[in-house]
């Protein structure tokens, strides 16, 4: 029953310095595999990229990498982009970034019940049963139409999963909470470990049923470093990224030895954050 | 001003359909042969194989030229050219290299009459044009499969080959972990001929394999990202691809 499923959104937090096809293709193989199961519809996708107070090496204005994820999903009818994340002053956990949009995707499902709140009645279905019978109908076929709640998943590649492990980069009660309220969905090459790293990680393993590996067949490793690197020894990038955002990199002369050293020697936005933290020194396994 | 040896670059194939990855191996080839300082690279030319090359899942050659023509839309110097996939049998690829060659020399001949016919007057480019024009080299475009497909039995003929590398070249793309320079050196006639043999390294792992998204399509799964658009759109328009294609 194609009513009946859950309804999921992908959030994918990254940097997106630049968006690359790669970034876009998480979004397609996860709904695809999501399809698949026949248990969940995707609704929307959502790319959010992360604030500048990140202080990532390399990471440029948030305007240049919103504006480019924008052009890149300009002509896809279901992956947005979100803002929000970007604008902030300081840098933002992820699982705050989920909670986020997890509020507003059910501030938004409240709105749409209210409008319709007369309850659907299906006027002219047969009944299945005999009018005879004095047993109780079991389907009430004049009820409201009832959907599950719908989720927001992280949507990632193994890169960001084994990330877990880093000390201090995360917050061990924060990567609880993902799993266990969230989900994570994550896209890796086929012949990886990830399998074997939820397994090695007891809060994990726990919530296992809630993390989905979507193993991806074709090679494609179009990382933004690369991409970047590439720029910077004048090489093309044709054909790794959407057109409108070459172009875009073009026009505006974005990605140069200089760019690639912002931060150089900052300490990253976690790190800085949870080193003051004794919470985080929990390890993951 | 020693000038740079325009090149054209021919890459021979099913585009069964084409893919980003097939469209990157021009631009890394292009990249490559800029960075030696001595070549230009002035045209690339897609020539689809011809359908009777009889080859499994392969689709009409009228199709395979549409779709590589929409994928060609954003770039301003590689072409496709039907002329392989208009012939009646199949085409030998050092046919295939003569024939274009001899194109682009007509093309410069025309040039050159046309030139002579109207000189420019007082202009910088007349010192220059009283050069002899320098002849473009055409180069084979491939990945390194193609390669060591030379070592297959009765696959090649042994003057082909030759001709191949001597007269024309190859633009070989390999794979970061792989390196076709092992197998150059176990050839006497491939090494002979190495300085007209270059091997580009893609380090960008990107190996979209046409087959694998005739898999997808087949399956009904996304290949955005994979394909350009304008490709999709063709492929559900016309009903390319199917169970029974």
């Amino acid at each position: 029953d194609p009513d009946s499923r859950t309804e999921v959104v992908l959030l994918a937090c990254g940097s997106f310095n630049p968006i690359t096809n790669m970034h876009l293709r998480l979004f397609e193989l996860a709904k695809d595999y999501f399809h698949e199961t026949g248990k969940y519809k995707v609704i929307k996708g959502i790319i959010s990229p992360v604030g500048d107070a990140y202080k990532k090496k390399g990471l440029i204005s948030a305007n240049h990498r919103v504006t480019m994820a924008k052009l890149a999903t300009k002509n896809s009818d279901w992956v947005e982009v979100d803002d929000w994340e970007s604008c902030q002053s300081e840098w933002l956990e992820t699982l705050k970034v989920l909670r986020y949009h997890h509020q507003k995707l059910l501030s938004a499902d409240v709105n749409n019940s209210l409008q319709d709140a007369v309850p659907i009645t299906k006027l002219g279905r047969k009944r299945k049963r005999e009018p005879s019978r004095h047993e109780p109908i079991k389907k009430k076929n004049q009820s409201p139409v009832v959907k599950s709640v719908p989720q927001v998943k992280l949507l990632c590649g193994s890169d960001m999963l084994e990330s877990f492990g880093i000390p201090n980069l995360w917050k061990l009660e924060d990567i609880a909470e993902i799993v266990e309220k969230h989900g994570l969905v994550c896209i890796s090459r086929a012949g990886n470990n990830v399998q074997k790293f939820i397994y090695e990680s007891d809060i994990l393993w726990r919530h296992k049923d809630n993390i989905h590996l979507v193993e991806e067949w074709i090679s494609n490793d179009i990382s933004s470093t690369k991409i970047r690197r590439a720029l910077r020894r004048g090489q093309s990038i044709r054909y790794l990224v959407p057109e409108v955002v070459r172009a875009y990199i073009e026009e505006n002369g974005l990605y140069s030895p200089e760019s690639e050293d912002s931060n150089s020697g900052l300490l990253l936005a976690p790190l800085q954050k949870n080193a003051t933290d004794p919470r985080s020194s929990q390890a993951l396994n | 001003m020693r000038s740079r040896i325009p090149v054209i670059l021919l890459a021979c194939g099913s585009f069964n359909p084409t893919t980003n990855m097939h469209l990157r191996l021009f631009e890394l080839a292009r990249d490559h042969l800029h960075q030696t300082g001595r070549y230009q690279v002035v045209e690339g030319i897609m020539s689809p194989v011809s359908d009777n090359y009889g080859k499994k899942g392969l689709v009409s050659a009228r199709h395979r030229v549409a779709m590589a023509r929409l994928a060609l839309e954003t770039s301003d110097w590689i072409r496709v050219d039907p002329w392989e996939s208009q012939q009646d049998t199949w085409t030998e690829t050092v046919k295939v290299l003569r024939h274009h060659y001899n194109e682009a020399l007509r093309a410069l001949q025309s040039k050159e009459i046309m030139r002579n016919k109207h000189p420019t007057e007082g202009s910088m480019e007349d010192s220059l044009s009283c050069q002899q024009p320098v002849l473009p080299e055409l180069k084979l475009l491939c990945g390194a499969d193609f390669l060591q497909t030379f070592k297959t039995p009765n696959l090649w003929k042994e003057e082909d080959i030759k001709e191949i590398v001597e007269k024309f070249g190859l633009v070989c793309i390999s794979r970061a972990g792989s390196d076709p320079s092992q197998f150059i050196q176990e050839s006497d006639l491939l090494s002979k001929f190495q300085h007209n043999i270059f091997l580009v390294r893609e380090w960008i792992q990107n190996e979209i394999s046409a087959t694998q998204i005739r898999c997808a399509l087949c399956r009904g799964l996304s290949v955005k990202y994979l394909i350009p658009d304008s490709v999709i759109a063709y492929i559900a328009q016309h009903r390319v691809y199917s169970e029974q294609s």
